[in-house]
């Protein structure tokens, strides 16, 4: 990491530059202080000099403000968290001051806004302390009553000034971000901006400046997880979906009710979960696969509607952005918790398919792939991601649209004959016809929930019921059977293998590195396609002495957790075993570390 | 034919086309599909007839048409009927056929439901199809009490009513479907009886060509579990028909308050019908109004329009 930011300033008050190859600044204050917005000007700058970047965040469970943080991480190479410790802590009060010193380095520092916060002696030593009457500067630079509004942005001055952040592009963005609005809003901004910039605290001696980043070649786009998934879907050629507000799900709603007016499209604001998912499986069954979305309770209120969907065979994609249950649960902190009601939830015997995709820009592919396993196989797929992906803002090279986006407007040409069960179908695979085309031998199909013949009339008939079952059960075999096995980070044959899944990607990849750093022999693959799973798993644990599944969930009853126990079903081998937590962040790098370490000494 | 969802697919147009041309509209052999489950002498027979003839007499086509249903008795509709549907979980007809309706003008949507599939556990989903005006027809078929299950007491149960639930009479007081539909902002609202065929036939007429939510509250005798039911609103059993009266206005939001009010059997016909715009339509209308900034550009271009202000 950037040692060079731990060193002493320089005698004699002449400033030191000194080159870093990645920063991570975690601001802390309250969540009206717009401190998200800092960290998004920083990591969209970072995507614009096509430097590597990851941002953390939390939000607070209430409305009127709490305190919040946004740590950003940029760097010049490989970036793959937002970094479990942070470079630089800027505090703008007490509470964040004392609060998050501990998540800085050693001889990091911490820049505080001296009109609210007391330095405590005792930390003086450990962490290098600089102190900027932030509010008060802040008021002088464009009056009082903007006094609460602008001090981010003169933050962002600072920290431009401090590690030598391109300005011009740094206007830009502030321009961009507050245009058609009040001029007088971005004049304001831009004195606050300039001001923190001017000002050079006698007591920060030193300037950074990051190391070009190795050229991507292609130009970036910086979003979020959730921005990802509602493009991605976009591209995916979905036009109809309905949802119901819940964190952190809300934003995909929102974002695809404001932009599917665009293409056409509508997302529909209904009175409840499960209005939403029946209107997204009506709308499917017109001919056009739809999507739905929630989170924690929202999603156990469509399980029964997704039992349609596979007795149905109706297509269909069901975001669920897990977060912290059971029921109202940790709505604004991380967990995978969600795997066993995405694979499960519901009554009967209820095939369907689970992806996670593992970062910002799997949100987007994996979108479009969701959409076409649907499509194809006629299933509702769930597509899980999480709280940390779901705000996390990452770079990455910018799709080809042309080619990515797909048209997929339903066809009505006129049918001879149709069965929608047809149960002597390839793989058990079939799909309907939409309901405005001609069927010629004038037998019309019944999308039903009820156990059924090949035209979708009820059967009671033991025989039906269990054909029926192993069609739905087939075409997620013949779908797995598709499915390529995850690349193995680190050598194929080792001492431990940890498998993940979703949004834990990066931290698991970084404790390869460090561990295989210190002499430790671990690899890791990571999971996207999570029901069915890839063939020939066992092949890859056969190379290892232990498999560990490093999820955020509870380790259950009987010790391992929601993927583990799939794991362990489907393998039957001792060795898989659980690393898990629940304390709703995400996975700090040591601690998986730290967890291996115990349980392959064991 | 091949449809363009991507254009405009919420758009209101008003009933569905009659068949033109060369093609014939269906013949009731045609249109009919299973054979009904119901038992002997179930007033859903009726319904199910009348829709046949509705099709016939406005020359429906198989695959203009869509009926969705949820669960019970009266929710085995679309196996009936030899065209497109659907038969969806119980209670949520109404967010479903709103999917089809909002997708896909060039349908018609008819949803056919029971008093406790349609009152009880679909309530809500009622006051808000309602109240957004989301185009199509809901017919439910009350028998004021749960036929599938076998007499349980349902939300229209007259008090008193002795069912499996409430042995010693029902206690809870029913509620009265035309008037919470115009509470809750049904722009169509009528009243009829599976014992008058013809007053159904029209009923349902009237349901489809109205274009916004057209609810239809029609009296459909369980023989099996409520027998005699509606004896009060049949002349053949000794009990009276009453029309809305000729002189009523259909528009008069209060005065159709009032004529559901009455005490059962009360008044059939159309109690209250406003033209205000749908859902469809307004969606549409936001569409339009997003859709002539991006005139000539494909999506690929407008998702790029948008990417590239994401750098
Ligand atoms: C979620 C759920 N709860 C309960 C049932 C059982 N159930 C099926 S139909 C029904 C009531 C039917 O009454 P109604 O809607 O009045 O229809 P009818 O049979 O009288 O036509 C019930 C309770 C069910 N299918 N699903
Ligand atoms: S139980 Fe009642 S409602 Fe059901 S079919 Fe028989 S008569 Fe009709
Ligand atoms: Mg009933």
């Amino acid at each position: 990491m950037s040692d060079t930011l731990t060193g002493a300033p320089t005698a004699g008050g002449a400033k030191k530059v000194s080159r870093i190859n990645e920063v991570v600044i975690r601001i802390a204050g309250n969540s009206q202080d717009g401190i998200q917005a800092i960290g998004g000007f920083l990591a969209r700058l970072a995507g614009r000099s096509e430097q590597e970047v990851m941002t953390f965040m939390t939000i607070p469970s209430t409305i009127s403000g709490g305190p919040s943080i946004f740590q950003v991480r940029i760097g010049s190479g490989e970036v793959l968290t937002a970094g479990d410790d942070a470079d630089v802590l800027l505090a703008f009060y007490q509470h964040s001051y004392e609060g998050h010193i501990n998540s800085l380095k050693k001889k990091g520092i911490v820049l505080y806004d001296s009109d609210h916060v007391v330095p405590k002696p005792e930390w003086e030593g450990d962490y290098r302390h600089v102190g900027i009457p932030i509010s008060s500067l802040t008021v002088e630079a464009i009056g009082g009553t903007a006094k609460d509004k602008g001090k981010n942005i003169y933050s962002l001055g600072l920290i431009a000034k401090m590690f030598d952040l391109n300005v011009p592009k740094l206007e830009k963005l502030l321009g961009e971000r507050f245009t058609g609005k009040d001029p007088s809003i971005l004049n304001n901004a831009l004195a606050a901006f300039h001001a923190g910039y001017a000002n050079s605290p006698s007591n920060l001696l030193e300037t950074f400046q990051l190391a070009d980043s190795q050229k991507h070649g292609v130009q970036q786009v910086v979003m979020n997880g959730n921005e990802a998934i509602g493009y991605g879907l976009i591209a995916a050629g979905v036009r109809f979906g309905a949802g119901y507000p819940i964190t952190p799900w809300t934003d995909i709603m929102e974002l695809l009710r404001r932009e599917l007016p665009k293409y056409g499209g509508s997302f529909i604001q209904c009175e409840d979960e499960i209005a939403s998912v029946s209107m997204a499986l009506g709308a499917s069954f017109a001919g056009r696969v739809s999507v739905t979305g929630s989170s924690g309770p929202g999603i156990a209120l469509k399980t029964e509607a997704i039992g349609w969907a596979v007795m149905a065979e109706m297509p269909l994609v069901v975001i669920n952005v897990q977060r912290g249950g059971p029921s109202t649960g940790m709505p604004t902190n991380i967990e995978q918790s969600d795997l066993n009601i995405a694979i499960n939830g519901g009554h009967g015997d209820a095939p369907r398919v689970v992806l996670a995709p593992a970062n910002v820009e799997d949100c987007f592919y994996m979108a479009i792939e969701a959409v076409n396993i649907a499509r194809k196989y006629s299933t509702p797929v769930f597509f899980l991601t999480d709280q940390g992906i779901a705000t996390r803002i990452e770079a990455f090279g910018q799709p080809d649209l042309e080619k990515v986006c797909q048209d997929i407007t339903p066809d009505f040409t006129p049918v001879a004959t149709h069965k929608p069960y047809d149960l002597a179908a390839k793989d058990g695979v079939t799909q309907h016809v939409k309901p405005g085309t001609r069927i010629l031998d004038g037998k019309y199909p019944i999308a039903t929930g009820l156990e059924h013949d090949e035209y979708g009339h009820p059967s009671g008939s033991p025989k039906v019921h269990m054909l029926q079952n192993a069609k739905r059960r087939k075409k997620l075999q013949a779908l797995g059977a598709t499915l390529p096995l995850p690349k193995i980070y680190g050598p194929s044959e080792g001492n431990v293998l940890l498998v993940g899944w979703g949004s834990t990607e990066g931290p698991i990849k970084e404790a390869v590195d460090r561990s295989r750093a210190a002499g430790d022999s671990v690899s890791a693959i990571h999971l996207r396609h999570v029901n069915p799973l890839p063939n020939g798993l066992e092949n890859i644990f056969s190379g290892f002495n232990h498999v560990f599944v490093v999820e955020m969930n509870d380790e259950g009853l009987y010790g391992y957790g929601q993927l583990g126990a799939v794991l362990r079903a489907r393998y039957c081998d001792p060795k898989i075993q659980g690393i898990n937590k629940t304390d709703g962040l995400t996975w700090k790098v040591k601690e998986i570390i730290e967890l291996v370490k115990n349980k392959a000494r064991k | 034919m091949s449809q363009t969802l991507t254009e405009n697919p919420v758009v209101t147009i008003n009933a569905p086309q009659p068949a033109t041309g060369e093609r014939p509209g269906l013949t009731r052999k045609e249109i009919v599909a299973d054979h009904p489950t119901w038992c002997p002498g179930c007033g859903d027979f009726s319904v199910l007839a009348l829709y046949f003839k509705l099709i016939e007499k406005r020359k429906l086509w198989h695959e203009k048409i869509t009926t969705i249903s949820g669960i019970g008795c009266s929710s085995r509709f679309p196996y009936f009927v030899q065209a497109h549907g659907a038969h969806f979980i119980h209670g949520r007809a109404l967010p479903f056929a709103s999917g089809v309706s909002l997708s896909r003008p060039d349908l018609h949507v008819f949803a056919f439901s029971g008093d406790g599939d349609a009152f009880s556990i679909g309530g809500n989903h009622f006051t808000h199809t309602a109240r957004k005006n989301i185009k199509m027809t809901l017919v439910v078929m009350d028998n004021q009490v749960y036929g599938l299950t076998k007499k349980q007491t349902s939300p229209t149960s007259p008090l008193g009513f002795k069912s499996k639930t409430d042995i010693w009479g029902a206690v809870d007081y029913p509620i009265n479907p035309a008037k919470q539909a115009i509470a809750v902002g049904a722009s169509f609202v009528a009243r009829t009886s599976a014992s008058n065929p013809n007053h159904v036939l029209a009923t349902m007429e009237a349901a489809m060509d109205h274009d916004g939510f057209s609810f239809v509250h029609c009296l459909s005798e369980c023989v099996e579990f409520y027998e005699g039911a509606f004896d009060s609103a049949n002349p053949r059993k000794g009990g009276v028909f009453n029309e809305v009266p000729k002189n009523h206005d259909v528009t008069d939001e209060m005065a159709a308050y009032k004529l559901a009010s009455a005490d059962f059997p009360g008044n059939f016909g159309v109690l209250y019908k406003v033209n205000k715009p749908t859902k469809n339509a307004k969606e549409a209308e936001i569409n339009a109004s997003f859709q002539s900034k991006f005139t000539g550009l494909k999506d690929w271009q407008i998702l790029q329009k948008t990417f590239d202000k994401m750098k």
